[in-house]
């Protein structure tokens, strides 16, 4: 049973991290608006810098509000630890670059969010780290993407557009057998629907632009460490276990035997690369997770309904959603994903492109936009929208088609979405 | 840096810095489920200020070799040797929980060796409940999180040993699962908790310390309470005793606290 000592999600999520401003009282956690802040004295300043003492030099590298946020999470998915930074890209971004440079190779899930894929399949190469893709069930595929440089396996817990469920103690058991350790998005799940460290994975990251804030307020991204992979046993990541010149000479794994990536993302990544949050933006995500467990649980029940309501209509030739039994990962979501696989995900028409249009616009509670995980529903066509420059066969490769809506079920009264989904058939319908 | 102990390699982190002969030395000693890097603020610190700091993991943990001690007495044997190994005729010990017990046994054996000693969440007897001794046996992970939640003092622990927006609860549990797993061979879970439970020595080798003892407890610890530290301290000649605000992760969960504590103890003590 828990309690204080022992406590559990909900208490986690109001009170991890953070405690009654000692300084004036106040209950809520102030907003440290500071770029910096005074040293005891030269030594204390030497001390910090040095790593000899934990605290706050510059709100670039850590700040007092992003560290309530970055202990949050961090309790919330059973972590160690947590850097906050400025989107979810630059976690992903961060967590790459402290773990390889040029010559590195990763392997990755086919089914990613675009900026993810957009980030591996270019921009990375164009740095020198190259990356397989492999489709996320593809367990062999896998395996046989390793080559002597690989250093990380990477997929969304689930992914984009189809929801395909991430097998994570199975893909997190071949990159151990490969000395690589695992990262996963899991963004569109939060901690709340699955915490991947207990499956396998070994890094988490967020866009906590979505479900973590909950509002459609503020842009921001965590990576979370769970303090079990032995960088030095892999021998593959010498930028951890050797000494390290642009940090004191410092052996990242000797100083910590679970965080050293932690210290190094920190002390480098976000010292060199410097894409730090805004304590503001911190605040707000902040906010949003103290709600999370009780808007998780709304937004899943909506979910069951919406999709129940819409797999009952002879409009709609297909529901990509775990839930139902025709889903190709509905055993594995039943498995790691007992209180649902999310409330994003994608539906087809039996329609034209047209068609698909005119059900957007007719929605009138649906936000036409292009972001996931707002307390309001939101809805986009991506033939139209994300993916409009592909032809049918592109889009097909996707699995998107013409008549492909991406939902993403908000807070709503359940009948009032069912209600404008109605609407928006039948609109869609009189489109010749 | 690697000393070979006993005929097995021995790891002590050195907070990075090589050592000096001229300097003071301190040897940082873990407790059950920990390593060295339980100790990193205070020893990188004192490494750069003036000590030789040698914060070792223990035999048959993380990055040593050679048997896990079986007793606390067999732990302060190994680290008279260890300071033979390091060609140190004296030194400071340095010592948390089950820790503690061994910093205290080896100096009550060799007190011309030991200049001064802390003794970090100590109790005496450091007695292990039964329920725990066989948890960690047969449900290690579970007796594990146990520990740490009667470890655990705050759901907001300040900035510690990665920087702010450490987890201490977590970053604990992730040491124990570690440790556990470094050595296949034995169960240094409940060697380690067997060994403190089994100490009967602690009111003698007390009697036998002749340098000034520095007692550091928490005023929440639930593993070891202050007050199970009361008849060491009492039989201590030279004793100084600081109370800090947390529970039994003092080194992680008080981090400047504790150093806090240390520099007024060695600091006045060295220069004295």
């Amino acid at each position: 049973m828990s309690g204080y000592s022992d406590p559990g999600f909900d208490t986690l999520a109001l009170h991890a991290g953070a405690a009654p401003d000692p300084a004036t009282g106040a209950r809520a956690l102030p907003i440290y608006l500071t770029t910096s802040f005074v040293f005891e004295s030269s030594n204390h300043a030497q001390s910090l810098f040095n790593l000899e003492r934990a605290g706050h030099v510059y709100s670039r590298i850590s700040n007092p509000t992003n560290a309530v946020l970055e202990q949050r999470i961090s309790a919330l998915e059973g972590g160690i630890g947590a850097i906050a930074v400025a989107s979810g890209q630059a976690a992903l971004h961060l967590s790459i670059a402290t773990l390889m440079g040029a010559g590195s190779h990763i392997v990755a899930s086919t089914a990613l969010y675009g900026g993810s894929q957009n980030l591996l399949h270019y921009t990375l190469r164009r740095f020198g780290i190259d990356t397989t893709f492999v489709k996320p069930n593809d367990i062999d595929g896998w395996r046989a993407a390793v080559r002597p440089n690989t250093r990380l396996f990477f997929g969304e817990t689930v992914g984009n557009p189809g929801l395909d469920v991430l097998d994570i103690p199975t893909v997190s058991a071949i990159a151990h057998e490969a000395g690589v350790p695992l990262l996963v998005d899991s963004t569109l799940t939060t901690p709340w629907l699955m915490k991947p460290f207990e499956h396998g994975a070994d890094l988490v990251y967020h866009s906590a632009t979505k479900f973590l804030s909950g509002h459609g307020t503020v842009i921001g991204g965590l990576v979370v460490d769970g303090g079990s992979f032995d960088w030095d046993a892999s021998g593959r990541f010498p930028e951890l276990s050797q000494p390290y010149d642009g940090f004191h000479s410092m052996v990242f794994s000797e100083e910590s035997t679970v965080g050293a990536f932690l210290l190094r993302a920190r002390r480098e990544g976000l010292r060199d690369f410097g894409a730090a949050l805004s304590p503001h933006s911190a605040w707000l995500i902040l906010q949003g997770m103290e709600t999370l467990p009780l808007r998780m649980a709304r937004h899943m029940s909506n979910t069951q309904k919406v999709v129940e309501f819409l797999a009952s209509q002879p409009f709609v030739a297909r529901v990509g959603h775990p839930m139902l039994s025709a889903h190709p990962c509905h055993a594995l979501a039943q498995k790691l994903l007992p209180r649902g696989a999310g409330s994003v995900f994608s539906f087809d028409l039996k329609g034209t492109r047209e068609q698909g249009k005119a059900f957007v616009e007719g929605l009138k509670l649906f936000s036409h936009l292009a972001n996931v995980g707002d307390c309001r529903s939101l809805v986009i066509h991506p033939a139209s929208t994300t993916h409009f420059r592909m032809d049918d066969a592109a889009l097909a490769a996707g699995g998107i088609t013409q008549g492909t809506i991406r939902l993403s079920i908000g807070l709503e009264d359940p009948d009032d979405l069912i209600d404008d989904l109605k609407r928006a058939l039948k609109a869609a319908e009189k489109v010749a | 840096m690697i000393y070979t102990v006993n005929g097995a390699p021995t790891y002590c982190y050195t907070g990075g810095k090589a050592f000096d002969a001229a300097q003071p030395t301190a040897i940082f000693i873990h407790g059950v489920l920990n390593d060295h890097s339980v100790w990193i603020l205070q020893t990188r610190y004192l490494a750069h200020h003036g000590w030789n700091v040698l914060a070792v993991d223990l035999p048959g943990h993380c990055r040593s070799g050679g048997e896990p001690p079986s007793s606390v007495e067999a732990a302060a044997d190994f680290v008279l040797a260890l300071m033979d190994a390091a060609g140190l005729e004296k030194a400071t010990l340095i010592g948390h929980s089950f820790g503690a017990l061994i910093a205290l046994e080896a100096t009550s054996r060799a007190p011309s060796r030991v200049s001064q000693l802390v003794l970090v969440g100590i109790a005496f007897p450091m007695r292990v409940s039964p329920v725990l001794l066989e948890a960690s046996v047969n449900a290690p992970m579970k007796a594990l999180e146990m520990v740490n939640v009667f470890s655990r003092s705050t759901l907001a622990p300040p900035p510690s040993a990665l920087g702010p927006g450490t987890w201490v609860y977590g970053a604990s549990m992730a040491l124990g699962r570690r440790v556990i797993a470094s050595n296949a061979k034995i169960n240094v879970f409940y060697t380690g908790f067997k060994a403190c439970d089994s100490y009967q020595n602690g009111l003698q080798a007390m009697a036998r310390v002749t340098c000034p003892v520095l007692f550091v407890l928490g005023k929440v610890d639930q593993m070891t309470p202050p007050k199970a530290a009361q008849a060491l301290i009492e039989l201590a000649s030279d004793a100084q005793l600081v109370y800090l605000p947390g529970g039994h992760h003092q080194m992680t969960e008080t981090p400047e606290e504790m150093l806090a504590a240390l520099i007024g103890f060695l600091t006045k003590r060295e220069m004295a």
